[in-house]
């Protein structure tokens, strides 16, 4: 069942008499002369006041410092149940005390999703001048329902997948795979323009910067 | 002139007084409009290189609208290969029957929406109620609509005209009605409001099994859909619902994934004021083992056809429905959006709505007529409409165009806007102010684009000289 193609193919044709038949696409000069990202210092230090601009908590790190600092935000938390998915690096997880359990997601029903304190993930890019963090899927990231539904997202992010622009990340992703573009805590401005945080997405968003 | 022009009389110049007299809706407008100019202004003058993403906003969108049938027959087959299904709407009947039967396969009575533009434009909540389906809204303003048993009056912030005093009696009197009642203790705090919503909403979420929403943008060489929210809600309905179902106009269409570079910054700097909105979905088709597997695609003409014909009015068919021709018009601040009568109010609901609708109602007739033609819309718009333009080539349609009536409604909302002395006093001021910020030729490497087109011009005739100009010994009348 396809309804109306033929009617409204053959009404944007007779719309569209005006064109010239030769003319293609292409034609239809775009100026691509925009920046592809803009100069505004330090990529992750720009991240970091995207994030903090957010009322994202944000804290950097070498790597070794990874495991400790993950066990340390879990704690700080108070998270005793943690979402990963089923690929995250074992070695993020490595410092985790037993007061927090970590739950493998094998297919967790929204319900077990709802009743977590958090989830754990990395992300596929990040771009430092919007303060976005981008998952894809990929590894360390398992399926959108996982960072979505619980309230706390703890998201480990590489210094090397931060871009400077929008323009570079788009170019690094794949539109094959289900994006979501995060940019801080949920958040509101239906109520007199006001921003408030944390609506139905995650209320807090904490992210590690590595080898910053 | 006869008692008549008073019973037919049009709704933008009637309601528009009622609006202006209105002193709680003309402060709750002022604050919300300036509160957003100010943070539009600032993250937009943070990009060197915006006239460049503008000049290519506009380019992207006029490249796929003076090709649309290419891309709508690309667009269906990368969707198709995605493992999506794509069905065509012609009109809005056409588009609700078509979801109301893809509900009802699933056999399910309920649904949770993404605030749509184009799913309010066809009353698919209504269509849905009439077989039996009830459409939860479900991002915060839309849900303070619905609950307020009320109309839109903002494409962004459908309920701009509410403030958080009336919002919070919205909830404790309605909610209890819709399933989790709102706490007794509410208080006016958008916090709190923000977290009663989430409470309210949090078991719809959970057991939904269709979802239902637009799109911001269709990628026609991958077939992805994008929408950009804020609260999650958006996310909530696109992810975790066994079916979803996306109406979307035939003008959403983008061509190829990278010009959502341009895109992704022009949109959130010039609608909310922010960087980046908190969250932007993409999708193709369907993707095992996350998310709905089950995805239709909706394409709605309902009248769209109608504006790509017209070579003037075309371009308001770029439009992405970021809002800011609203929060910098001096008459929609004044009248309020509910006046256009329409989903789509201000600057850019008086060019859309009489071109998607005719100008044969008096309501429709008089749209063209609710601007000063100050051009701050045009200033403000990240695909660079002309609306002043267009709205000069309206007026003359409906002043050429057969009947008193029509002509007479089109001078009641002139003169609405001309009458007030503040009022007018207020719109010129802002036209000089938005005169001297118009580009005539883009900087830098846009000016490639100018040198094939001219960046189009605000008319330098104000709307009084206009008036004057086409009213010459003519009377204005007495319906306002
Ligand atoms: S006409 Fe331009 S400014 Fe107005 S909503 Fe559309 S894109 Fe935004």
């Amino acid at each position: 069942m396809s309804g109306s193609r033929e009617t409204v193919l053959a009404k944007v044709r007779a719309a569209l008499a005006d064109v010239d038949p030769a003319e293609r696409a292409e034609d239809v000069a775009v100026p691509r002369g925009y920046a592809r990202s803009h100069d505004m210092g330090d990529p992750v230090a720009v991240f970091v006041d995207r994030l903090v601009d957010y009322k994202a908590l944000v804290r950097q790190v070498a790597a070794a410092e990874l495991p400790g600092e993950v066990a340390a935000a879990l704690e700080r938390r108070g998270a005793e149940r943690i979402v990963a998915p089923a690929d995250l690096p074992a070695a993020w997880t490595a410092d985790v005390g037993t007061g927090t359990a970590l739950v493998p997601d094998d297919g967790l029903g929204v319900r077990e999703l709802d009743t977590a304190d958090g989830v754990l993930t990395g992300c596929a890019a990040a771009v430092a001048e919007t303060g976005t963090i981008v998952c894809d899927g990929g590894a360390a990231q398992g399926r959108r329902a996982i960072t979505l539904v619980p309230d706390y997202h703890l998201c480990v992010v590489r210094a090397e997948q931060i871009v400077g622009g929008v323009p570079e990340a788009v170019a690094r992703l794949d539109p094959a795979r289900p994006l979501t573009w995060i940019s801080g805590p949920s958040a509101t401005s239906d109520i007199e323009l006001d921003r408030v945080e944390g609506v139905h997405g995650p209320r807090t968003l904490e992210v590690i910067i590595v080898g910053a | 002139m006869s008692d008549s022009a008073f019973l037919g009389m049009p709704a933008f110049p009637a309601a528009a007084r009622a609006a202006t007299g209105d002193a709680q809706l003309r402060h709750n407008l002022r604050k919300a409009t300036h509160t957003i100019r100010d943070k539009r202004a600032s993250v937009v003058g943070e990009l060197d290189d915006w006239p460049v993403l503008r000049a290519a906003g506009a380019a992207i969108k006029d490249r796929t609208l003076r090709h649309l049938d290419t891309y709508l027959v690309r667009l269906e087959e990368s969707v198709r290969a995605a493992g999506g299904t794509v069905h065509w709407a012609a009109d809005a009947a056409e588009a609700n029957r078509i979801v109301t039967g893809l509900v009802q396969a699933t056999g399910e009575t309920e649904v949770v929406k993404v605030k749509s533009m184009a799913t309010q434009e066809i009353e698919l909540n209504e269509a849905l109620a009439e077989a039996g389906i009830t459409a939860f809204e479900t991002d915060l303003a839309e849900l303070i609509v619905q609950l307020g048993d009320d109309h839109p009056s903002h494409i962004l912030v459908p309920a701009i005209h509410r403030n958080r005093a009336e919002i919070r009696e919205i909830f404790l009197r309605t909610m209890r009605d819709w399933g989790v009642p709102a706490p007794d203790d509410l208080t006016d705090d958008p916090r709190a409001l923000a977290e009663a919503a989430r409470v309210h909403l949090r078991e719809k979420f959970l057991r939904a099994k269709v979802g239902v929403s637009g799109a911001n943008f269709a990628v026609a060489d991958t077939g992805t859909m994008v929408v950009l929210e804020s609260e999650g809600n958006g996310r909530m309905c696109l992810t975790l619902p066994e079916t979803l179902i996306s109406v979307v106009g035939i003008e959403k269409i983008v061509p190829t994934w990278s010009d959502l570079e341009v895109f992704l910054q022009l949109l959130p700097r010039s609608s909310t004021g922010e960087r980046m909105n908190p969250y932007t979905s993409t999708w193709t088709g369907v993707t095992p083992g996350d998310g709905p597997q089950d995805f239709h695609l909706v394409l709605l003409d309902n009248g769209r056809t109608d504006v790509l014909a017209d070579t003037v009015g075309r371009q308001a068919l770029r439009c992405i429905r970021c809002s800011a021709c609203l929060n910098i018009c001096p008459v929609y601040e004044r009248a309020g959006g509910h006046a256009y009568g329409s989903v789509y109010p201000g600057p850019i609901g008086a060019i859309l709505t009489p071109q998607l609708r005719g100008t044969s109602s008096e309501l429709d007739a008089s749209l063209p007529y609710a601007s000063s033609l100050c051009g701050a819309c045009y200033e403000v718009c990240p695909v660079a409409i002309d609306i002043p333009e267009v709205l000069v080539h309206l007026r003359e349609q409906v002043v050429d165009g057969p009947g008193h009536r029509a002509e007479k409604a089109a001078m009641a909302a002139a003169g609405w806007v001309l009458d007030d002395e503040k009022r007018l006093g207020a719109a010129q001021r802002a036209a000089s102010g938005a005169r001297g910020l118009v580009p005539h030729t883009l900087p830098g490497p846009g000016s490639a684009w100018t040198d094939t087109r001219d960046v189009p011009e605000i008319p330098a005739e104000s709307f009084r000289q206009w008036w004057r100009r086409r009213n010459k010994g003519r009377d204005k009348g007495g319906a306002e």
